[in-house]
């Protein structure tokens, strides 16, 4: 159900990854999705493969539990790989069917993009899986600080941020409630067509909305009752600061760019039409 | 006519760091008409188990039967299931969302397939029933206050006419004066119609004075299922698994202690004046026993229906 969205949740676990501070995360996995399209040939994909696999060991997250978090961008992949497949009209023609052709480029440029994209969604969830909404937060807001000098209001959009993602899990079970809540009423979410169904949701929508409401307003309330206001000389219970971890941590990192960019391009692998 | 359990698990996100085995081998039988309360402190699976009821969560592992038909089978008709039993969440007024109450209440019976004014009917009668005054049948019911809101939306359970009616904590967040009605007029019906009732609370006077027979929920497994006087007497094991004895048998215990002969197994305030009194006094005084009676059969204020409604909804 519901509660099964596991993209952009924090796994909770005791790993090296878990305990980085949250700023080499950040730029690491910037870092990453960055080096996903700095080469076009196997042996690159092999090693931000091979790379891939060796963080998720190290953060100690289920791998089940990472694939699942897959499941909504399904949708999204198989468009993205059907038009990769079908409208590149370079290449040696593979099969063609009427007047869809499929080409080596086409399967090869498919296939790519695919790969890219699972490796992208899965080094960021990889993030989120191991940092906690509050030092992701911090962590951003301490990359952005600069932007302080431009008069940009960092804090207040980092804390926004936080509030952002700390509220996802709580109306997410929300949600599943007043599902269940309506459901025992003897709403019926799954058959009829695309309008009956849309019309079916406002029994969980309006609730929902309610309660958000509901939910900003009191928070609102406490945090002034508490005398917030904002980032102006406010100091921190866990200031971020490095430590040796971290910077072995942008050690590795480096070394993996240098390594996936210098191997991508100097490697000559050749796997078909790969 | 019935509800059994048949060593039931169940585990919440199994295989990952939030792994919780909510119910562990839950074997339970609840007959036609009683009424059952359920009891144990946060997080001992109470909720859990009662949407297993209605079928809103699959057990991991297990039968339950209801009316005798399994209702894991392939092809068991789940809709059905949730017709008969009623289940009034914790926070009902956090489903509401039609323009007025009048059309929320008749959310539930227009589910069920029925026709307008059948809908109108029942919706009618079931607001009779939870009190809630005429003026505000066509209000929003996001401009009632909290307890008015609670009766529209056990009103919109009652309107699908359950045969069986579960109850997750009604009371929570009510005053005291909210809760005695809330709870007589589940009383008055369960009595009135025969209807089968299952109450969830944390609160050990209030399942006291209803219920026939306590459920006590801890660690996800059944640890007492008797009637209140037999659970109560484990007062010191309860306090053991977070929860407590109602007031009373503390008082009888000690009174029995400093050497007044009293019954210590009664658990309502009525009855333990009666044996105090007849331990003190040595004439019994048989008017407190009546008027233990009557409170326990009062009719609630709001919400006492005339014969002929009545007559329809049995």
């Amino acid at each position: 159900m519901i509660r099964d969205i596991t993209i952009g949740q924090y796994y909770p676990a005791k790993s090296v990854l878990h305990r980085l501070d949250p700023r080499v995360k950040l730029v690491s996995t910037l870092l990453y999705l960055v080096s996903l399209f700095l080469f076009r040939s196997i042996a690159g994909y092999l090693t931000a493969t091979l790379f891939l696999i060796g963080i998720i060991r190290v953060s100690k997250v289920p791998v089940g539990y990472i694939v699942k978090g897959l499941k909504p961008v399904v949708m999204l992949l198989m468009i993205t790989v059907v038009f990769n497949l079908f409208l590149k009209k370079e290449g040696e023609v593979l099969v063609q069917v009427w007047r869809l052709s499929v080409t080596t480029v086409g399967l090869r440029n498919a296939v790519y993009m695919a790969v890219r994209l699972i490796y992208l969604i899965i080094g960021s969830s990889l993030m989120t899986f191991t940092t906690t909404p509050n030092e992701l937060t911090d962590g951003i807001e301490a990359l952005l600080s600069p932007l302080n000098k431009i008069r940009v209001p960092v804090h207040e959009v980092a804390m926004m941020m936080s509030i952002a993602l700390r509220f996802i899990p709580i109306l997410l079970e929300e949600t599943d409630k007043i599902m269940k809540a309506q459901q025992a009423r003897g709403a019926d979410f799954e058959s009829g067509n695309i309008m009956q169904r849309a019309k079916a949701m406002i029994p969980i929508l309006v609730p929902l909305f309610v309660s958000a409401f509901r939910r900003a307003n009191d928070l609102a309330m406490a945090m002034e009752a508490r005398c917030y206001r904002g980032g102006e000389g406010r100091t921190k219970m866990k200031p971020l600061r490095y430590k040796g971890r971290d910077l072995t941590a942008y050690g590795i990192m480096s070394a993996y760019v240098i390594a996936v960019v210098a191997i991508g391009r100097y490697v000559p692998l050749k796997v078909w039409i790969f | 006519m019935s509800i059994r359990l048949e060593h039931l698990n169940y585990i919440y996100s199994p295989k990952t760091a939030y792994e919780k085995h909510a119910l562990k081998d839950i074997c339970l039988e609840i007959p036609d008409g009683e009424f059952v309360g359920i009891i144990g402190h946060t997080g001992s699976g109470k909720s859990t188990l009662i949407q297993h009821f209605n079928g809103l969560i699959k057990a991991t592992d297990g039968k339950l039967f209801y009316n005798e038909e399994n209702i894991y089978e392939p092809g068991y008709n789940m809709k059905n299931l949730r017709n008969e039993v009623g289940l009034v969440f914790q926070y009902p007024e956090h489903q509401l969302f039609e323009i007025d109450v009048m059309t929320d209440v008749c959310f539930g019976p227009k589910n069920q397939g029925l026709s307008t004014e059948e809908c109108k009917e029942r919706a009618l009668i079931a607001l009779e029933l939870v009190g809630l005054k005429e003026k505000y049948y066509h209000s929003s019911p996001f401009e009632l206050s909290g307890g008015q809101k609670r009766r529209a939306a056990i009103a919109g359970v009652l309107a699908m006419r359950p045969k069986v009616l579960v109850l997750d904590e009604p009371t929570a967040g009510l005053d005291p004066k909210g809760r005695d009605d809330i709870l007589d007029q589940v009383a008055y019906l369960h009595k009135q119609t025969g209807m089968t009732v299952i109450l969830v609370s944390h609160s050990m006077e209030d399942i006291a004075r209803y219920a026939d027979r306590i459920i006590v929920m801890n660690h996800g497994e059944v640890m007492y299922n008797d009637a209140p006087r037999a659970v109560f007497a484990h007062y010191r094991e309860l306090e053991q698994a977070g929860l407590a004895a109602p007031q009373v048998t503390y008082i009888m215990h000690d009174l029995k202690e400093r050497g007044l002969p009293v019954d210590i197994s009664v658990t309502t305030v009525s009855e333990a004046a009666d044996e105090i009194m007849k331990a003190l006094g040595g004439k019994d005084l048989g008017n407190t026993a009546a008027e233990n009676r009557a409170l326990r059969n009062r009719t609630p204020e709001a919400g006492a229906l005339s014969n002929k409604t009545l007559e329809k909804i049995r």
